[in-house]
């Protein structure tokens, strides 16, 4: 067995070396599935945002299908959908992405989840990534998410983007203190 | 399959006192384990359309030489099981060698070299290889104590298979004498976990007359052989 890569901060000087042009567009305009804008802020444990973090995510398509090797569910890819992005915070510490809300996946025992976006959260100061997920208020589903419901009922919601419009939910991050966003070991 | 759980130690803890800005950073509850799902064991391949012929030296990325000692970085991307991984994303971003940032935020009254950004990027081949041409960056102060000094070091961000072989992290260079003053490198409980993050100098990458070579290889977490433990 080969030793693991150990992680170490991205320190506050990354975007430079880590920004994509259009990283923030998760779908494309030609993408199937109902359209949406994910808005959030980053805050730390004194309610200071975070001008100098990245939050990357990760999600299936509208069909509930990953473009990767390991999903050999029998749905379509979309050609106009790869599923990841990546954005820095801006000065006033917020992020946006524009994506579809994913189909739902199968969970560990084979039962459906909710639709959700894995989300990683790295910054200066921050020396591990955080992990955590975001899933859609108004989704039925998430009362038999099997992963929502080894959160304790009470901080459940800080994993649930708000609808604040049709088409474009809330989702604060808070890596400290009074509502602390829910951070996964996986 | 599964994704193998990083061993104790391996990774720094995010409440790290010894570099501040960790101090309100840091979640105070314990993190919720949870099983991994698809969600967890897909993840993005690389989010570039294209990689550019230069993009892996970043000595001639402008139209003049940047100063500084140009050295060769390379290496080779593989799982905890030795196993190679091929056409997975590597980024870096550096200092130049006078230890400034081509960054706004950076204050350090140290010279910009206009022929040199200190940003790369390359795709690993088919045995999970990388290889870099860049400067030597400094060492530079920063603010988390009295007389702080960052050792030399390269930040690397890889992708590997999986939304959890995710790996963000920094190479340091052999000898450097200030790799025992930083609470960055020694943030990593385990010593034989942090000492995988100096890069071995190598007199075979090394070219006469030309550039000093250094090797530096990235273990990614690797999945599970056997099925889940319950």
């Amino acid at each position: 067995m080969r030793g693991l890569t150990p992680f170490q901060t991205l320190g506050p000087f990354f975007d430079f070396g880590l920004i994509i042009p259009n990283g923030d567009t998760v779908a494309q305009p030609e993408s199937s599935g109902r359209h949406v804008v994910i808005e959030g802020t980053l805050r730390d444990g004194n309610g200071e945002l975070l001008a100098d973090a990245l939050v990357e995510v990760w999600q299936a398509n509208a069909a509930g299908k990953y473009r990767h090797p390991a999903d050999r569910q029998d749905r379509p890819l979309d050609p106009a959908f790869d599923g990841f992005g990546r954005v820095a915070t801006n000065d006033r510490g917020e992020f946006t992405f524009k994506t579809v809300v994913p189909g739902r996946v199968p969970g560990a025992g084979g039962r459906l989840q909710a639709p959700h976006l894995a989300v990683g959260v790295l910054a200066r100061g921050v020396l591990t990534r955080l992990v955590t997920r975001l899933y859609f208020e108004d989704e039925p589903s998430n009362a038999e998410d099997e992963i929502l419901s080894l959160v304790p009922a009470e901080r459940r919601p800080t994993l649930i983007a708000k609808r604040i419009q049709p088409d474009r939910y809330r989702f604060d991050i808070i890596l400290q203190g009074k509502g602390e966003t829910v951070f996964f070991d996986v | 399959m599964t994704v193998r759980r990083p061993p104790a130690g391996t990774h720094p803890p995010n409440d790290s006192p010894g570099y501040r800005s960790t101090a309100f950073r840091h979640p105070n509850e314990p993190l919720v384990i949870i099983p991994q799902t698809l969600s967890e064991i897909t993840g993005p391949a690389y989010p570039y359309g294209r990689i550019e012929a230069t993009d892996n030296d970043l000595t001639v990325q402008h139209a003049g030489e940047p100063l500084g000692e140009r050295i060769i970085v390379q290496g080779r991307v593989l799982d905890e099981d030795g196993r190679p991984t091929p056409n997975t994303l590597v980024e870096i971003w550096q200092a130049n060698a006078a230890g400034r940032y081509m960054h706004r935020v950076d204050s350090h009254p140290a010279p910009l070299d206009p022929n040199f950004s200190g940003a790369g990027r390359t795709l690993t081949d088919n045995e999970g290889r990388y290889r870099f041409v860049t400067i030597k960056p400094g060492a530079y102060p920063w603010l988390n104590h009295d007389n702080a000094w960052r050792p030399a070091h390269i930040h690397f961000s890889l992708f590997g298979t999986s939304f959890l072989s995710r790996l963000i992290t920094q190479m340091y260079f052999p000898g450097d004498p200030l790799m025992p003053y930083d609470p960055i490198l020694n943030s990593i409980p385990d010593e034989r976990a942090r000492h995988r993050l100096v890069a071995n100098f190598d007199l075979g990458v090394t070219k006469p007359e030309w550039a000093l070579g250094y090797t530096f290889d990235i273990v990614l977490r690797g999945s599970n052989a056997t099925p889940m433990e319950k």
